[in-house]
């Protein structure tokens, strides 16, 4: 089955998507900016061959930034309710 | 994972981003470099799950840890255009300048000798012609070493061109782990080394130690990152540094930037800021981190042995700032920055009796300073 436009869009959004989720601005940012380059930089691919290999990658990127995100929410949260546990036993 | 991911995304609703709000930007990327995410997840598996010893040759264990360590090695001679068994994983870069100067106890002949000298300079970003030196050490047959760890990822390493015999590689200047880097040790010609490290024989008798899986998967992706987006990240970092640069200098007289022009790394800049000293620039730009010469030296007062090299005034020495820029850095960041230290400079320089003096034309360098 040929990649669609429609398959592409998707990626792109849910990508979009789950990269504004990291909690720290840099990294935010960088994976924001590093999708829509990425995807800019390759628009004008038309090897189907190509196009499925990327999408691919950018389906592996997807899984790694949830995973991230998942890790990153952990260890911000954790300090956060180490703060608010010390400020509850004064 | 479905089901974790369902309750960790309504943390994000209740998470409290006020305490990374309020932290100040980091613009030092020579002192370390964040980990980029990409490194982590990479890591992540053998962290939890994949933990055994790469050396262990009886078990799965041992042959999973050992297959990514083997991976890992190749990546990062990927990067430098080695083969994968001149790559030695150490603790960093120190450990691997400290391992290279050994190899001249190794040595017998009279005449051998080794040159040392930094690829990319960590204090004001210039960048050494180290395929000149690299061929003029290999026609005396003197062994070059390099410490390339500002450099790799940041600008194309060729160690076959450059005729380079060792190599130290950090992990933590390129967005991997601290505490891991490499060594790069040439087959052809040979290199023979004393081992600094005696023990079980790892890494071919020449750093035993466990390797530490994590940290060399961590490393090894942290070079693939780079090989894949050196183009990317150099673009950017140029774009950055020319923005910050061109701000300051358009706004405010007098800001020498130390290191040549050309040859160099853009994410490094070392600033001098007339009459202004560099400490106290420091200290008034409190919400952007910086620095004014190279963390391992920090804890001394002395101006940098860097800058006195070049043969800058020592006035100027003690006006520096260095601006690291990286990739993470944004363009708000940049101009926060460069805004911030416009402002300070000029509020420092209203409240100097120097600058005061060189507006009203005073020539500083016809003073004769009398002793109190």
């Amino acid at each position: 089955m040929a990649a669609s436009t429609a398959q592409v869009l998707s990626l792109y959004r849910k990508l979009m998507k789950e990269s504004s989720k990291f909690p720290s601005y840099n990294y935010r940012t960088y994976a924001l900016r590093r999708v829509q380059d990425a995807f800019r930089a390759n628009r004008s691919v038309e090897d189907p061959k190509m196009v499925e290999q990327l999408l691919n990658q950018g389906r592996d990127n997807l899984d790694m930034i949830r995973r991230q995100v998942v890790e990153h929410l952990l260890s911000v949260h954790l300090s956060t309710v180490a703060r608010r546990q010390s400020a509850n036993h004064h | 994972m479905t089901q974790y991911y369902g309750v960790v995304t309504e943390l994000i609703k209740s998470r409290e981003l006020e305490n990374d709000e309020l932290r100040p930007l980091y613009m030092d990327f020579q002192a370390t470099t964040p980990m980029d995410p990409r490194v982590l997840d990479a890591m992540l598996p053998y962290q939890v799950n994949y933990y055994g010893n790469p050396h262990s040759r009886t078990h799965a264990y041992g042959w999973e840890s050992e297959s990514a360590m083997e991976k890992a090695r190749k990546q990062v001679a990927d990067l430098i255009a080695a083969d994968p068994r001149e790559i030695v994983f150490t603790s960093g870069a120190t450990e691997s300048n400290n391992m290279s100067i050994k190899l001249l106890e190794g040595t017998i002949r009279q005449d051998t000798s080794l040159v040392s000298v930094m690829t990319v300079n960590n204090e004001i970003g210039v960048r050494q012609p180290v395929e000149d030196i690299g061929r003029i050490c290999r026609s005396r047959n003197v062994f070059f070493h390099t410490d390339a760890a500002q450099a790799v990822g940041k600008i194309p390493i060729n160690v076959s061109d450059w005729k380079v015999d060792l190599m130290s590689i950090s992990g933590h200047k390129i967005y991997g782990p601290k505490g891991v880097g490499a060594l790069y040790v040439r087959r052809r010609p040979r290199v023979r080394m004393e081992p600094l490290q005696n023990g079980g024989g790892q890494e071919r008798g020449l750093r035993s130690g466990t390797v530490p899986t994590p940290l060399a998967v961590g490393l090894g992706a942290a070079c693939d990152i780079a090989q894949q987006e050196l183009e990317y990240d150099h673009s950017r970092v140029s774009m950055l540094a020319n923005r910050l640069v061109r701000k300051i200098m358009s706004e405010i007289p007098d800001v020498v930037m130390n290191g040549d022009p050309e040859q160099r790394y853009p994410g490094c800049i070392n600033l001098s800021f007339a009459y202004v000293e560099g400490e106290s620039l420091l200290m008034a730009l409190k919400d952007v981190a910086l620095s004014s010469g190279s963390a391992c030296t920090s804890a001394s007062l002395e101006p940098s042995y860097v800058l006195r090299a070049i043969g800058t005034d020592e006035d100027l020495a003690h006006s520096s700032i260095r601006f690291g820029i990286g990739r993470f850095s944004t363009e708000a960041e940049v101009d926060y920055t460069a805004d911030k230290c416009i402002q300070q400079v000029k509020r420092l320089r209203e409240m100097s009796p120097l600058w005061e003096m060189v507006q009203e034309g005073i020539d500083l360098k016809s003073i004769k300073w009398t002793q109190h």
